[in-house]
């Protein structure tokens, strides 16, 4: 499992949780968080968050 | 036990809250953002047709700037010019518009609370859980109401919507920028093009005194972010050299996947949390509001009767579709084929269009005069079949 924000980027929009397919995702008053069971990495979040804030993968 | 809880007390939520708050019924709106209408993720844009069709009566300190048109930009720098001698739109400050619209659901009778997290929905919808500095709460509601933004967990929780598509979705960012050298104080500038913005557009919106929101819209699929392309953008344009950003927004704005199906039992979405967005330019506000004055009308006979199943909601989906989703689904078609095009189409289409026709085209309307310009364009007849 590997999901990361970087948080000096992240805006605390939440587009990454409109597009989670598991319901992973969700945005509290510390910013987004990630339930580790429900990921499954497909990367939709990563794509679209609008400042590149989100790594999920081994690729980078 | 409450009649109604609204979760998000945007537009749609506030509109949906004030109609029924008015009919009598014990409405209660969660918010769960410590400031009503702030940070915005929008452009602020509100035609003046909008305005009339509301009924709305904004007060003028939301409205930042009258509108008499647009500059619409082709890749190759040409320009349509949109004018009107009358005011066609607004800027709106969605920080004072949507607590304007708060504070009328409120001195409608609705109790509004933000900083109001709700986290879950009760057994059948029958209400919520919602959570207000640190402690969670039960609260019983005949029915709930959904109106939770794009990112809604609550319209998820149901049958509802599932979407995870990022077809359906463009990547929103940008700048309240000021100290800007506006082409024209009056007017939307809009800019076209794969290198600007790929399946989307960069917008300057005037908020008077030489500030605008600078954003764009991008489709959401993109190996670059939005932000990359605002800011190639932006240093690409000297006039913007002595400009200062003042405000960062970011955002996903639902361009497509109007839902077939937008109630369950003791449940209805309204607004972005329903993808009740124009498919082409990405507004919102209007949609919002009109489909909570629908919803308003079938839950306040739905309640009345006792009779709040799935069934008895379902008018809902066949009055929002009657009014406003035939039209929606007639510019999401256009909006595909929008995809479809290349610059050197878009180039040619701004020779051969007037403000008129894209004003037209923006609501679904005379979408046969492009079917027929297309077709001109041998690689777009297959394009071009699907608006005739």
């Amino acid at each position: 499992m590997s999901w990361e924000i970087n948080r000096d980027r992240c805006l605390r929009c939440g587009g990454c949780v409109a597009v989670c397919p598991t319901q992973a995702l969700e945005l509290t008053e510390n910013g987004v968080i990630v339930d580790e069971e429900k990921c499954i990495e497909c990367g939709n979040c990563e794509k679209v968050c609008p400042v590149g804030a989100i790594t999920v993968g081994d690729d980078e | 036990m409450k009649d109604v809880v609204v979760v998000g007390a945007g537009p749609a939520g506030c509109s949906v809250a004030k109609e029924l708050a008015e009919e009598g019924y014990d409405v209660v709106v969660y918010e769960k953002r410590q400031e009503i209408g702030a940070p915005k993720r929008c452009g602020e844009g509100l035609s003046s047709s909008a305005v009339d069709n509301l009924g709305l009566d904004i007060p003028e300190y939301c409205r930042m700037q009258s509108m008499d048109g647009a500059l619409v930009y082709s890749p190759n720098g040409d320009s349509v010019r949109i004018h009107s001698d009358e005011t066609v739109g607004w800027i709106l400050e969605r920080k004072t518009f949507d607590k304007w619209m708060a504070e009328r659901a409120a001195k409608a009778g609705a109790k509004v609370r933000a900083k109001a997290k709700v986290v879950d929905l009760l057994p059948e919808n029958r209400g919520v859980v919602v959570e207000i500095e640190g402690e969670r709460k039960k609260v019983e509601s005949r029915m709930v109401i959904a109106a939770g933004g794009v990112e809604s967990l609550i319209a998820k929780k149901t049958e509802v919507k599932d979407q995870s598509d990022l077809e359906v979705v463009d990547s929103g960012y940008q700048y309240e920028m000021v100290n800007l050298d506006l082409k024209d104080e009056n007017k939307l500038e809009l800019y076209f093009g794969d290198e600007v913005a790929p399946r989307g557009y960069v917008w300057v919106f005037p908020k008077g005194e030489n500030k605008a929101n600078v954003g764009i819209g991008i489709a959401g699929d993109l190996d670059e972010t939005a932000k990359h392309y605002l800011d190639r953008f932006i240093e690409n344009n000297e006039r913007f050299s002595k400009a200062s950003i003042v405000e960062v927004n970011s955002g996903m704005i639902p361009v497509g996947g109007l839902l077939e199906n937008m109630v369950a039992d003791n449940f209805m979405a309204v607004g972005d949390a329903a993808n009740q967005v124009n498919p082409i330019h990405g507004g919102g506000i209007r949609e919002g509001i009109k489909a909570g004055q629908i919803a308003s009308e079938v839950a306040s006979r739905a309640l009345e009767k006792d009779d709040t199943t799935k069934e008895e909601l379902e008018i809902y989906n066949h009055m929002w579709w009657e009014e406003r989703g035939k039209s929606l689904r007639k510019v999401e078609k256009l909006r595909e084929v929008l995809e479809d095009l290349d610059d050197e189409d878009l180039n040619y289409l701004a020779k051969k269009l007037d403000g008129q026709d894209l004003m037209d085209f923006t609501q679904g309307k005379r979408l046969s005069k492009l079917g027929k310009l297309l077709l001109k364009r041998p690689k777009m007849i297959k394009s071009a079949r699907k608006l005739l």
